[in-house]
């Protein structure tokens, strides 16, 4: 289990540097020079020249990419251009809506969706089963910022039974916090749980077909009991490793979603970015989210062992 | 199976699969659908009018008869904007599934069938696949110069792992089939195995995967507007014609309402019928539960 372990981790730090490299040369390569967008247009040739030796933006590329990643190592993402704090420091001011938003919606979508995957197999081909798979589809159509503005204009607009945008912070009170992160965290949860929802009643089908159901069944265990303990268990590798699969798309929906309800996570610090061309930042939250999805595939790699005991040998 | 279809000389899948899936009501409305969306597109001056002129003397007025839908905060024709949208969704979902699928197919087979070579690929697409596609398209677009093309291509760039990773597992599998074994040994190398044995076997799960790639190039390519990247804001889109109504949400709720609308109606089409096609290739699927 610990090579096992340890073998998994390994293999993460060269994709990581795949991705350092990567979104190193995208940013680097492209046309503009960062020395003039920082120095702003009254600078003279003499302050622009000034900015380049600090950067390091005369030496060769592969020279900064090693100072860069070298700096990465330890927690130095470079400062933002626009408001000179340091990249770290930003991605660690807007962490905490995120965060929320993203474990809440979690949260929301496993209970939704593996519940109505289950009731899909078991009910397989029924009119109930269809509603549900129908349901899945929809929710993977329908676009996050559409259904997020759908929700807000029905629960905030109409009804005000939630503030329209905003985000408020854990220590003003986790129950308001809930309150403003719940519409977004349902929008996101939407595209989520179809996914998972699919994936669930796919993973259960296959189980049910199995003998040991059979006679489970024969037994005369009540249904419940089946379809938890026996299938579902049973089921839990595939349905575990779309959920690691679903956050990068769940990460990418959290970007719009807090630009739809002005959440100021790291989304939006990520857009903000993007439009003002603030370089540092955007490989700084590009490298921040690419690590973030490795450690949590290493964990759903890490839950194989558990659901299956074939894995740990 | 019934009768019927035994009566056929040996279908090959992707054939008995577009056979099956002829038949079901659902496929033939989302292909009518689809249809719709692409006679939109192409007809949209015969069907609209101006959807780039501005008349400040005009903003938000309701639905009028020159202006069926209403107009928006500056005064343009919403209706015509919503129709000419139609043209960006369909040109990014095509160029997006058609790209996707040439590169996905051809790096997929050689990183099939080479060892070294796969292995290389694969720690690519690992590397790649650990970047939040949404972001990376972002990043990509708005670095390039603005236009359709960059977001084509930055829509394109993190769909291609996906479709490697799918068409390599194929050939994998398809390698250790006794027909292409059996056309090795006797000597078959090179392009005509690959466009003989090879290439074939992949037809169905790719076009299942470009289907669903289609659909969702389409709602990134909203995303892209939606956020002010890639395109210029005065091109008819209809992400972008949300974010236009994002100032007038609580007062004109319809002007959001319009482009949301048809942006899910066209991205459902298309994965109802990416759905039907995997069921119909998927043999199991007519398989029931035994609880």
């Amino acid at each position: 289990m610990f090579a096992y372990l340890a073998g998994r981790v390994l293999s993460a730090i060269p994709i990581l540097l795949l991705v350092a490299i990567f979104i190193f040369s995208l940013v680097n390569l492209t046309p503009g020079d960062p020395a003039l967008l920082i120095a702003g247009d009254n600078a003279t040739p003499a302050q622009v020249e000034q900015i380049r030796e600090r950067l390091h933006l005369n030496e060769p590329l592969p020279t900064r990419f090693a100072i860069w990643a070298g700096n990465a190592l330890q927690l130095d993402l470079g400062t933002s251009i626009y408001s000179g704090q340091p990249v770290t420091r930003l991605i660690a001011q807007r962490i905490e809506p995120t965060f929320v938003l993203a474990a809440v919606t979690i949260i929301i979508t496993v209970l939704l969706a593996v519940p109505l995957g289950v009731i899909a197999a078991w009910k397989a081909n029924s009119w109930i089963d269809r509603a549900i798979m129908g349901f899945a589809v929809l929710g993977f159509s329908v676009p996050v910022f559409v259904i997020g503005y759908l929700l807000a204009y029905v629960f905030s607009v109409n009804l005000k039974w939630f503030p329209v945008q905003g985000y408020s912070p854990l220590a003003d009170g986790p129950l308001d916090t809930l309150r403003s992160v719940l519409l977004p965290a349902v929008a996101l949860a939407m595209v989520f749980a179809a996914l998972i929802a699919r994936v669930t009643r796919a993973a259960m089908l296959e189980v049910l077909t199995e003998n040991h159901i059979r006679t489970a069944r024969a037994k005369g265990l009540p249904t419940l009991r089946i379809l938890i303990v026996h299938a579902l268990k049973n089921a839990g590798v595939p349905v575990v490793t779309v959920i690691g699969i679903g956050i990068a798309t769940l990460v990418g929906g959290v970007v719009v979603t807090e630009s739809v309800f002005n959440i100021p996570g790291i989304g939006r610090l990520t857009v903000d970015a993007i439009t003002r061309r603030d370089y540092p930042i955007v490989q700084g939250v590009i490298l921040f989210f690419a690590a973030v999805l490795i450690v949590i595939n290493i964990l759903v790699d890490m839950s194989y062992a558990l659901l299956d005991p074939r894995v740990r040998g | 199976m019934s009768l019927a279809d035994t009566a056929h000389p040996a279908p090959t899948p992707l054939s008995r699969a577009l056979h099956h899936a002829r038949l079901n009501p659902a496929t033939v409305i989302c292909c009518a659908l689809l249809l719709g969306f692409v006679l939109i597109a192409i007809f949209a001056p015969l069907l609209a009018g101006d959807p780039i002129k501005i008349d400040p003397a005009q903003r938000l007025k309701p639905p009028s008869d020159t202006a069926i839908w209403g107009r928006d905060h500056l005064g343009r024709d919403v209706y015509a904007r919503a129709v000419y949208g139609t043209r960006v969704s369909m040109l990014v979902g095509f160029s997006v599934a058609i790209l996707v699928t040439i590169l996905g197919v051809s790096i997929g087979i050689y990183a099939g069938l080479s060892q070294i070579g796969g292995a290389v690929v694969m720690r690519l697409t690992d590397a790649m696949m650990a970047i939040p596609a949404v972001l990376l398209a972002i990043a990509f677009a708005s670095l390039m110069n603005a236009g359709l093309l960059t977001v084509i291509i930055a829509i394109t760039i993190p769909e291609v792992p996906r479709m490697v990773r799918l068409v390599r597992s194929v050939v994998l599998g398809v390698r250790q089939q006794l027909h292409v074994t059996a056309a090795i040994s006797i000597g078959t190398s090179g392009l005509p195995l690959v466009w003989r044995h090879i290439l074939p076997n992949t037809l169905g799960p790719v076009l299942v995967q470009a289907t669903y790639a289609c659909a969702s190039a389409i709602i990134a390519s909203a995303v892209l507007s939606f956020l002010g990247v890639g395109l210029s804001p005065e091109v008819p889109s209809w992400g972008g014609m949300m974010a236009d109504a994002r100032q007038q949400f609580r007062i004109h709720p319809v002007l959001m309402l319009y482009p949301g609308l048809l942006l899910s109606l066209l991205v459902l089409a298309v994965n109802i019928l990416g759905d039907r096609l995997s069921d119909a290739l998927d043999p199991r699927k007519s398989r029931r539960s035994t609880l």
